[in-house]
C-alpha cells in the first residue's frame, strides 16, 4: 500500500498535472479570498472554505481521472494485481495518493487563515475548527468518487465526465430532493454531501456527519474494490 | 512445484481453457506451446492469480492460489505478454518500487538489485525514463521486474515476442541461466524457441492439453509412421521396385543422387511394422548392399501442426 502510495505521489509530480491542479486552485482560491472574504470585510474563512469545495467539483475529477485508468491501459494493473498486496491495499494506496494532493491544496488554504488573523480578523475557533475538518472530509468523499469513476473505465476522459456528473449531482443534491417527496427524498438525502456540510461549516461538530463522510467514502473504496475485482472474472 | 488440475476457465459461452492438467517439477524449464488464441495467457493469469479460474486447482510449492493468494504470489515472479512497466519512471525507480510492492526486504534488495540489472544487462540505462528505452530493454526491465524478490518460480509469458534475432537470442540464453535457479513456465507460440530451452513441452490448443513431453520424445512417438533415410549402391528404379513391394512401407522417394550407382531415398513406413529387416534381406539378395540407414524424427514442427490441426490425443 505504502509502496502504491509512494510511486502514484510521484507520478502527480513527475507530470505537471499536479502543478497545474495546485497553482489553478491556488489563483482561484485567491480570487474568492480577495474578493469575497478581506474585500467584504468578513472576519471567517467558512465562506471561502465553502466556495472553495465548489472548485473541487472541477478539480478532483482531473485530479483522479488517471489514477486507476492508466494501469489498465499500460498493462500495470496485472503487476498490482499479482503482486501480494490486496485489492483493498491498492486501491488504498491510490486514494491516499490523490489525497496527498489535495491536502497540499488544503494546507495551502490556511494563509488565508493567517493573513485574516493579521489584518485585525478574530474568526471564532469553533467555526474554524468545524470549517476545517468538513472541507477535509468532503474532500475525501469527492476523491473516493473520483478513484470509483476512474475503475469503470480504462478511457481518461470518460472517468473524468463520469466523476465530474456524479460530483454535480452531489451539489445539486438539495436542490433535487427539494423536488421530490417521500420515500424517494429519504433515500436521495443519503447522497447530500452538501447539506451536512452546511452545518460542519457553521461550526456545528456533530459525531454523526463526521461519521457519515467517513463512512462515504469507504463505501466508494469499497465499490472500486468490487469493480475491479469483478472484472477479473469477467477478462481475459 | 506447480500443481494444475482440471484448469477450467470460460467467458460465458467461450471456453478459454479446458480441463488442463499438468505439473511442474522443481528447477524445470516448461514450454507452454500453442497457436495463438490457444489458451495459453489465460492459464498463465491464473497461475500468477491475476485471473480466477472457473474450476480445478491451481498449487504452487502446495499453497492453493484461490486460498492462499498471497503465499503464492510471493512465489512467482510474472512477466506478461506486456510487460507492466511505469513510462514515467526511471528503470531503478521502478525496480525500487517493485521490491516494495513485492514486500522484498530492504536489505535483500540492496544486494540484489545490481545483480539483477546486470544480469539482464541494463545497468548503464538504469537512469534513464522507461519511456526512452527501445522495446528490447523494455522487454529486460520488464523480466528485470520479474526477478525482483528472487522468487522461486518464474511466469515468462511469450518473453522474445516483438525483439530482434540477436536480443532473442541473449533472452534465450538468458533464459536457460536462470533455469538453473528457478522453475521456470515459458510460454510461446515459436517452437525452434521452446525446444531451444525447455526440458518439457506441454502443446496446448483450443483450451485442451494436446500433449506432454521432451522435445526428443514428442518427435519419437508422434505419428503413425516412422520416418528414415537410406543409402543404398544399385539403380534406384529397381531399388524403388523392389522396396515399394516390402509390407509397411508407405511411402518412398529418391532423394539425391549420391554416386553413379548410389542413391539416397526417403521412406516412410507404418509405425508397428519394422521394416528394416525385410529391407536388408531383400537388398542383399539382390545384391544392393545399403550403405547408410538413419532414423528421420518427425521435427517438432510436423507435430506442432499435426497436433493442432487434427486434435489428436497423444501419450
Amino acid at each position: 500500500m505504502l509502496a502504491i502510495w509512494k510511486r502514484e505521489v510521484q507520478a502527480y509530480f513527475y507530470q505537471p498535472i499536479a502543478y497545474v491542479l495546485i497553482g489553478l486552485f491556488f489563483l482561484i482560491s485567491s480570487i474568492y479570498f480577495t474578493m469575497g472574504t478581506v474585500a467584504s470585510g468578513y472576519a471567517e474563512i467558512n465562506y471561502l472554505l465553502q466556495n472553495i469545495i465548489f472548485i473541487f467539483t472541477f478539480i478532483i475529477p482531473i485530479l483522479t481521472m488517471r489514477i486507476l485508468t492508466e494501469d489498465r491501459k499500460n498493462g500495470t494493473e496485472v503487476l498490482l494485481v499479482t503482486s501480494p498486496s490486496s485489492i483493498t491495499q491498492i486501491v488504498l494506496g491510490k486514494f491516499l495518493a490523490s489525497f496527498t494532493v489535495f491536502m497540499v491544496m488544503f494546507l495551502s488554504t490556511f494563509i488565508y487563515l493567517a493573513i485574516l488573523y493579521i489584518l485585525g480578523g478574530a474568526p471564532e475557533i469553533p467555526m474554524v475548527i468545524g470549517g476545517y475538518l468538513a472541507f477535509l472530509l468532503v474532500g475525501a468523499s469527492f476523491i473516493s468518487i473520483g478513484v470509483f469513476a476512474s475503475s469503470l473505465t480504462e478511457n481518461q476522459i470518460v472517468a473524468a465526465i463520469i466523476s465530474f456528473v456524479i460530483l454535480l449531482l452531489v451539489n445539486l443534491m438539495d436542490a433535487i430532493i427539494s423536488f421530490t417527496s417521500g420515500i424517494l427524498a429519504k433515500i436521495l438525502s443519503v447522497f447530500s454531501l452538501m447539506s451536512r456540510y452546511s452545518d460542519m461549516n457553521s461550526g456545528i461538530l456533530d459525531i454523526t456527519s463526521i461519521i457519515y463522510y467517513l463512512s462515504f467514502t469507504a463505501v466508494f473504496i469499497f465499490l472500486t474494490t468490487r469493480v475491479i475485482d469483478k472484472r477479473r472474472w469477467s477478462q481475459g | 512445484m506447480i500443481e494444475i488440475q482440471n484448469l477450467t476457465k470460460h467467458y460465458g459461452e467461450i471456453k478459454a481453457v479446458e480441463d488442463v492438467n499438468f505439473t511442474v517439477n522443481k528447477g524445470e524449464i516448461l514450454g507452454f506451446l500453442g497457436p495463438n488464441g490457444a489458451g495459453k495467457t489465460t492459464t498463465m493469469n491464473i497461475i500468477t492469480g491475476y485471473i480466477p479460474s472457473t474450476s480445478g486447482t491451481v498449487k504452487v510449492d502446495g499453497f492453493d492460489i484461490m486460498e492462499q493468494p498471497r503465499e503464492v504470489k510471493k512465489r512467482i515472479g510474472y512477466l506478461p505478454e506486456q510487460p507492466p512497466l511505469y513510462m514515467d519512471m526511471t528503470v531503478t525507480d521502478y525496480l525500487d518500487f517493485c521490491s516494495a510492492l513485492k514486500e522484498v526486504d530492504k536489505k535483500e534488495w540492496k544486494g540484489q538489485k545490481n545483480d539483477i540489472m546486470e544480469l539482464v544487462k541494463i545497468t548503464h540505462v538504469q537512469h534513464r525514463l522507461v519511456r526512452n528505452l527501445s522495446k528490447g530493454y523494455r522487454q529486460r526491465v520488464g523480466l528485470a521486474q520479474a526477478l525482483v524478490g528472487a522468487p522461486d518460480v518464474l511466469v515468462l509469458d511469450e518473453p522474445t515476442v516483438g525483439l530482434d534475432p540477436k536480443q532473442i537470442i541473449e533472452i534465450r540464453k538468458l533464459i536457460k541461466a536462470l533455469g538453473k535457479n528457478h522453475t521456470i513456465i515459458l510460454s510461446s507460440h515459436i517452437l525452434p524457441e521452446v525446444s531451444a530451452v525447455c526440458e518439457r513441452i506441454v502443446i496446448i490448443n483450443k483450451g485442451q492439453v494436446v500433449a506432454t513431453d521432451t522435445p526428443e520424445q514428442l518427435s519419437k512417438n508422434l505419428g503413425d509412421y516412422t520416418r528414415f533415410t537410406m543409402t543404398i549402391a544399385g539403380p534406384d528404379k529397381k531399388v524403388s521396385e523392389m522396396l515399394k513391394q516390402i509390407y509397411g512401407i508407405k511411402y518412398l522417394e529418391v532423394q539425391s543422387k549420391v554416386n553413379d550407382d548410389e542413391f539416397s531415398y526417403v521412406i516412410e513406413a507404418d509405425k508397428d511394422v519394422d521394416v528394416r529387416k525385410p529391407i536388408f534381406h531383400r537388398l542383399a539378395e539382390a545384391g544392393y548392399p545399403i550403405l547408410e540407414l538413419r532414423s528421420l524424427g518427425m521435427s517438432l514442427e510436423d507435430i506442432f501442426l499435426q497436433l493442432t490441426t487434427e486434435e489428436k490425443e497423444v501419450n
